[in-house]
C-alpha cells in the first residue's frame, strides 16, 4: 500500500512522516514519530488509554487514521512537561495523590483531564467522574484519580492562569488549547 | 538519628517516568530489523483440524514466515506440567491428590480445544501485514461436540477433550478435619446450598507482549515480556528450547498491571521465531485476544452443607466444589486448593471437609487471578452465613460476629495444611475487633437508620458485610542483592517484579532504613534474570513480604559491613556509630565520620582496600529469604447498596474496608492496592463475565461486552487499618495486593440480599449484573404470586434433626 506524506504539529513542533492510509493515528504516533507515551489498551475505542488532544479536543487515537490528522495540532502526554523541567500541575497532582499505579492508562487520563480542566476549571466530583468514565483503570479504583483532578484544578486556579483552561493547561509553545 | 522511611507515605519513585510517557513497556521497545508476529487461532471450541493450508499466507506481501505445529516438531517442547511445577511436595504428603498428566502444546496439532487456541503464527514486516497474512491461512475443522459445563463434563457420556485421559477430570483432592459426619448429624439445623461464580478475566490494561532477540554468534537469547515471573519464564524457555539457562535472559520491563500469572504459547513461540529467523520478533496481544485467551479465572461451583445451632453458630461444614479449568490445567490445584484453604476465612468451624475437583471444558484455560480462589470461596461462605441468619431469623452481621475466631484463640490452628504443605495457623489478629472497627467506620447505626427510612419510602437499600483471610507471601523464597556503589548510591536487585504496585518505592524505603540514606539514593532493579541467580516473582500477594524481607536482610548485612569497616577507619567501637544521611558518624556527632562512598572505596578490591585480611571485597550482600509459610492478612468489608427492583441495577452507596497487613511499608501504596482490589471485586460482583454460547463461541470479546468498572460504578472507598505484626518474617509484613479483591462480591451479594430480603431472591450466582438480578427478582416475585405468600425460594434445601 502506498505511503502518504503527513505534516502536522505535535506538542508545538512541526513534524512530518509517512503512513499507509490504513495506519491508525496511534500507530503513527508510536511507530513513525516515536512518541510511545500514548498507549494502546483495546484498539476499539473503549479503554481511553490512547486519548490525545487533536486541535484541543480529546480523541481516541486508535479510532482515527493518521491521514485524518493531516495539518492538525496534536498534543500528547510527552507535551505536558519539559523533559528536564518540573511536572505539569496535573501530573504533579497525580503523583501527590497516588493517582497512578502501573501507569499504562495514565497518559490517556492525563489528556482527558487536560480537556476537562480547560473546559471547566472547577469541576465537582460527579462531573469529574462522569467526564472520566471513558477511561478505564484497573489499578487505582479511581478515587485517587478523582482526588488528583480536584487538586490539579486547584493548583491551576491558584497559579492564576486566568481564563478558561488557563495557559498552563495549554500545550507548550502554543497559545492555548488547540492554539 | 536516621530518619525512618518504612511506614511513611512517600511519593513514588516510578511516578515521573510513568507520568511523562517515558516508561518503557514491551510495546515501546524498538530493535533494528524487528519483525511482527500474529497468531492464527482456533475458530471452533472443539474439533479435529482436517486441513491447515498456509501456502497463500506465505506468499503474501511482507510476510516472512508462517509456522505451524509441524514446524515446531522436535524443536520446541510442550509446556512443563503444572502438576510437577506448581504443587508443593509437602502438600502431597498430607492431602491425597489426583492430577492426571495433560501437558499443553505450544501450537495445536490435530485437535483444538477452545476458541482462541493458537494454531499457527504469521511473521511479517509489520503488524498490519502479519494480520493480512492471518486472513489467508485456511483451516478446515471436523467439529466435535463441545462441553462447556463442568458438571456435564464429568458425565461419562460427555465428550472427552483429551482422549488419553479417558475423561475430563483434571484434578481431585479431598481432606477433612474434625468429625464432619458426626457433627453434621448432631447439628440441630442443617442447610445445603449451591454457590456459583462466573468466569472472569484479569484485564490488565496493558495486553501481553513478547519481544525476542537471538544473538547467533554467542548463541544467546534475550526475551522481553509482560510477565512477573521472569525466572520461571527463563526456566521454561531453557527447557523447551534446549538452551543453557544462563544463555537465556528474560527481562520484564515496565508492566501495565498483571492481576494474575500465566505462561502462554507466545512466550515460547516468539523466542523460537527469533532463533529460527535470526531476527528480532515481536508479538503484541490485542484486546480481543486478551479477552479470548488470557488469564480467565473464577468459574467455580461450590455445594455447601452446614450444620448449625439455634444461635446461628456453625458446627460443621462440608464443601464439594468444581473449578472449570477450561481446556488444560496448567496451574494444577493452585486456585482450587486456595478456595478450600480460605473457605472458612475468619470463622471458627472445627469440623470441615472438602472435596475439590478441576474439570476440563472447551473454554480457555484458567489462571490464578487477583484473589485466586478466595473470592469464590468467601462468596460461598458468607452467602451461607446469610442463609443461616435468614433461616434463624437473626441479624446477618450478628451471626457473622458469633462465628468469628476470638483474638484470645490466636494463633489459631485450622486443622489443615496450606498449599505449601505447612499447617494453617493464623497469625496474630483480632477479627471481632476488625468487624467492630469496620462497622464504626461505616457508621453502621446511621446507615441502618437510613435504610429504615428508605424502606418506608419503598426504596430497597441493603447493607452487606464480608470478611476474609489471605495466606500471603507464598514462598518458597525470594532474594535480594544490596550494593553500595563507588558514589555512595545504593542498588537493590530482587527477583520479584513490580507491575504497578510501587515496589521500586517500597523496597527502597526498606533499604533506606537500614543504610541511613534517603530512598532517592536507592535504585531498585527487578524483572531481569541476569541480575540475580534465583527469583520467584510477583503474585500471591508475596512481594512486600518475601522481597521486602530479603531486601531488609541484605541491607542489614551491608549495614553490618559498613559499621565494622568504618569502626576500623575511625578507630571507634561499631556500637558507637550510626548511619544517617549517607554517612557513618559517631553517635551524637552527625556530619562527622565517613561517607558511604568512602566506605565503598575502602571495600574495593586492590591495593587501596582497607578490608581486613580475608574479607570479601565489595560493599554488597545477597540474601534469600525462605519464609516458614505464608502470613495471614485479613480484612472486613462493609457496603451499602440500593437496588432498583425494576431494572436489576445495583448502585453502591458506601464502601468501607478495614485490613490487617501487618507492617505497612507505605500506607498510601497499601491503600492504593486496596482501592484497586475493591474496584476489581466490584467488577467481579456486579459486571464482569466471560460468556460462551452453547457451541463454545466467545460472546464477550470486546469491552462493549465485557464490562470493566469505570468511575461511574466504583464509589469512594474508605480504608482503615489494624496492625498485627506477622511473626513469620523479621519486619512483621503481611501481603495486601489481592485482599481488596476478595470480599467485594460476597459483601455486595450480602447487601443485595439484605435490600431484597422480603423477596427471598436467589443470589447464589455471581456476577449480579442487571440482567441476571432482574431475572432473579422476577422469579422471586413469580414464586410469591404462585404461593400466595413469602416462602423461601427453591434453591435452598433445608433439613433439621
Amino acid at each position: 500500500m502506498a505511503r502518504r506524506e503527513i505534516e502536522l504539529r505535535v506538542n508545538g513542533r512541526s513534524l512530518r512522516g509517512s503512513a499507509e492510509p490504513r495506519t491508525t493515528l496511534a500507530d503513527f504516533l508510536r511507530d513513525e514519530l516515536g512518541l510511545t507515551g500514548t498507549h494502546l489498551g483495546c484498539e476499539h475505542g473503549v479503554c481511553g488509554a490512547c486519548t490525545i488532544l487533536l486541535d484541543g479536543r480529546s480523541v481516541r487515537s486508535c479510532l482515527l487514521f493518521a491521514l485524518q490528522a493531516q495539518g492538525s495540532e496534536l498534543r500528547t502526554v510527552e507535551g505536558l512537561a519539559d523533559p528536564d523541567g518540573p511536572l505539569h500541575p496535573i501530573q504533579e497532582a497525580f503523583s501527590e495523590h497516588h493517582g497512578l499505579q502501573c501507569g499504562f492508562c495514565t497518559p490517556g487520563f492525563l489528556m482527558s483531564v487536560c480537556e476537562l480542566l480547560a473546559d471547566d476549571p472547577d469541576p465537582g466530583e460527579q462531573e469529574i467522574r462522569a467526564y472520566l468514565s471513558g477511561n478505564l483503570c484497573r489499578c487505582t479504583g479511581y478515587q485517587n484519580i478523582v482526588a488528583a483532578v480536584q487538586a490539579a484544578a486547584g493548583k491551576l486556579r491558584e497559579a492564576g492562569a486566568g481564563g478558561p483552561g488557563g495557559s498552563r493547561v495549554a500545550p507548550r509553545g502554543t497559545g492555548g488549547p488547540g492554539g | 538519628m536516621a530518619e525512618r522511611w518504612v511506614g511513611r507515605r512517600l511519593r513514588r519513585k516510578e511516578d515521573r517516568r510513568l507520568l511523562t510517557g517515558a516508561g518503557t513497556y514491551v510495546a515501546d521497545l524498538r530493535l533494528p530489523g524487528l519483525l511482527h508476529a500474529a497468531v492464527v487461532r482456533s475458530e471452533v471450541a472443539h474439533g479435529l483440524v482436517t486441513h491447515l493450508d498456509v501456502a497463500a499466507a506465505r506468499e503474501a506481501d511482507g510476510v516472512v514466515a508462517v509456522l505451524t505445529a509441524a514446524d515446531l516438531e522436535g524443536r520446541v517442547g510442550r509446556f512443563p506440567e503444572g502438576a510437577r511445577t506448581e504443587i508443593s511436595p509437602a502438600l502431597v504428603e498430607k492431602v491425597p491428590l489426583e492430577v492426571p498428566s495433560c501437558p499443553m502444546p505450544v501450537l495445536a496439532t490435530d485437535r483444538v480445544h477452545w476458541v482462541g487456541q493458537p494454531l499457527a503464527v504469521v511473521v511479517a514486516a509489520d503488524r498490519y501485514r502479519a494480520e493480512d497474512g492471518l486472513e489467508l491461512v485456511e483451516v478446515d475443522y471436523e467439529p466435535l461436540p463441545a462441553v462447556l459445563d463442568p458438571e456435564t463434563a464429568l458425565d461419562p457420556a460427555a465428550p472427552v477433550l483429551h482422549p488419553e485421559l479417558g475423561g475430563n477430570l483434571a484434578a481431585r483432592f479431598a481432606f477433612s478435619t474434625g468429625d464432619v459426619d458426626a457433627a453434621l448429624a448432631a447439628a440441630p439445623f442443617r442447610l445445603r446450598q449451591r454457590f456459583a461464580m462466573g468466569r472472569q478475566a484479569a484485564n490488565a490494561m496493558e495486553t501481553r507482549g513478547v519481544v525476542a532477540s537471538w544473538d547467533p554468534g554467542r548463541e544467546e537469547l534475550t526475551v522481553w515480556g509482560t510477565n512477573a515471573r521472569p525466572h520461571l519464564l527463563r526456566a521454561y524457555l531453557a527447557a523447551m528450547l534446549a538452551l543453557p539457562a544462563e544463555r537465556v535472559r528474560f527481562i520484564a520491563p515496565d508492566m501495565g498491571g498483571s492481576f494474575g500469572t500465566g505462561v502462554y504459547s507466545e512466550d515460547v513461540l516468539v523466542p523460537f521465531l527469533a532463533m529460527h529467523l535470526r531476527r528480532p520478533v515481536r508479538w503484541l496481544e490485542d484486546r480481543r485476544e486478551n479477552l479470548t485467551t488470557t488469564r480467565h479465572a473464577r468459574d467455580q461451583v461450590h455445594d455447601l452443607e452446614a450444620g448449625y445451632d439455634a444461635d446461628g453458630r456453625i458446627l460443621a461444614l462440608r464443601d464439594r466444589f468444581l473449578v472449570d479449568s477450561g481446556a488444560y490445567n496448567p496451574y494444577a490445584i493452585t486456585v482450587s486448593y486456595n478456595a478450600a484453604a480460605h473457605l472458612r476465612g475468619q470463622y471458627r468451624i472445627d469440623a470441615y471437609a472438602f472435596e475439590g475437583r478441576n474439570v476440563l471444558t472447551n473454554k480457555a484455560p484458567v489462571a490464578p487471578v487477583r484473589g485466586a480462589g478466595r473470592p469464590e470461596a468467601v462468596f460461598a461462605m458468607d452467602g451461607m452465613v446469610d442463609l443461616i441468619a435468614a433461616e434463624r431469623g437473626l441479624d446477618a452481621v450478628e451471626v457473622r460476629r458469633r462465628n468469628l475466631i476470638p483474638p484470645e484463640a490466636m494463633p489459631y490452628p485450622m486443622g489443615m495444611p496450606y498449599r505449601d504443605g505447612v499447617d494453617v495457623v493464623y497469625d496474630q489478629a483480632d477479627f471481632p475487633g476488625q468487624l467492630a472497627s469496620a462497622l464504626e467506620l461505616f457508621g453502621y447505626d446511621t446507615q441502618r437508620a437510613r435504610q429504615a427510612a428508605w424502606r418506608a419510602e419503598g426504596r430497597r437499600m441493603g447493607i452487606g458485610v464480608s470478611s476474609y483471610v489471605e495466606g500471603s507471601g507464598y514462598g518458597p523464597h525470594e532474594g535480594a542483592v544490596v550494593r553500595v556503589d563507588p558514589t555512595g548510591h545504593v542498588l537493590v536487585v530482587t527477583g520479584a517484579k513490580p507491575h504497578g504496585q510501587g515496589l521500586e518505592t517500597t523496597l527502597a524505603q526498606v533499604c533506606a532504613d537500614q543504610l541511613g540514606v534517603h530512598p532517592d539514593q536507592v535504585t531498585v532493579r527487578a524483572g531481569d534474570t541476569a541480575l540475580i541467580a534465583y527469583g520467584i516473582g510477583t503474585f500471591a500477594s508475596r512481594s512486600a513480604v518475601t522481597a521486602g524481607t530479603a531486601v531488609g536482610l541484605a541491607a542489614q548485612a551491608v549495614r553490618d559491613k559498613i559499621l565494622n569497616l568504618a569502626a576500623g577507619l575511625l578507630e571507634v567501637d561499631p556500637a558507637d556509630l550510626e548511619l544517617a544521611d549517607g554517612r557513618v558518624s559517631a553517635r551524637g556527632a552527625p556530619g562527622t565520620g565517613v561517607t558511604l562512598a568512602e566506605v565503598a572505596a575502602a571495600c574495593a578490591p586492590g591495593p587501596r582496600s582497607r578490608l581486613p585480611e580475608g574479607a570479601e571485597p565489595g560493599l554488597e550482600a545477597q540474601r534469600y529469604f525462605v519464609p516458614p509459610t505464608v502470613t495471614f492478612a485479613s480484612g472486613t468489608h462493609v457496603v451499602a447498596v440500593e437496588v432498583d427492583e425494576d431494572t436489576g441495577f445495583v448502585r453502591l452507596l458506601r464502601y468501607v474496608t478495614v485490613d490487617d497487613c501487618g507492617q505497612m511499608l507505605n500506607p498510601t501504596v497499601v491503600e492504593g492496592q486496596v482501592h484497586g482490589g475493591v474496584a476489581h471485586g466490584i467488577g467481579n460482583g456486579l459486571l464482569e463475565e466471560v460468556v460462551y454460547d452453547d457451541g463454545g463461541q466467545l460472546l464477550t470479546g470486546s469491552y462493549m461486552d465485557y464490562l470493566v468498572p469505570t468511575t461511574a460504578e466504583v464509589p469512594p472507598i474508605q480504608v482503615g487499618h489494624q496492625t498485627f505484626l506477622s511473626d513469620r518474617n523479621p519486619f512483621g509484613i503481611k501481603g495486601v495486593g489481592e485482599g481488596g479483591a476478595v470480599s467485594p462480591p460476597a459483601a455486595i451479594a450480602s447487601a443485595v440480599a439484605d435490600a431484597l430480603a422480603p423477596l427471598q431472591v436467589d443470589l447464589s450466582e455471581l456476577p449480579l449484573h442487571p440482567e441476571r438480578l432482574f431475572r432473579r427478582i422476577q422469579e422471586a416475585k413469580a414464586r410469591q404470586r404462585g404461593s400466595g405468600g413469602l416462602k423461601p425460594g427453591p434453591p435452598v434445601e433445608r433439613g433439621s434433626t
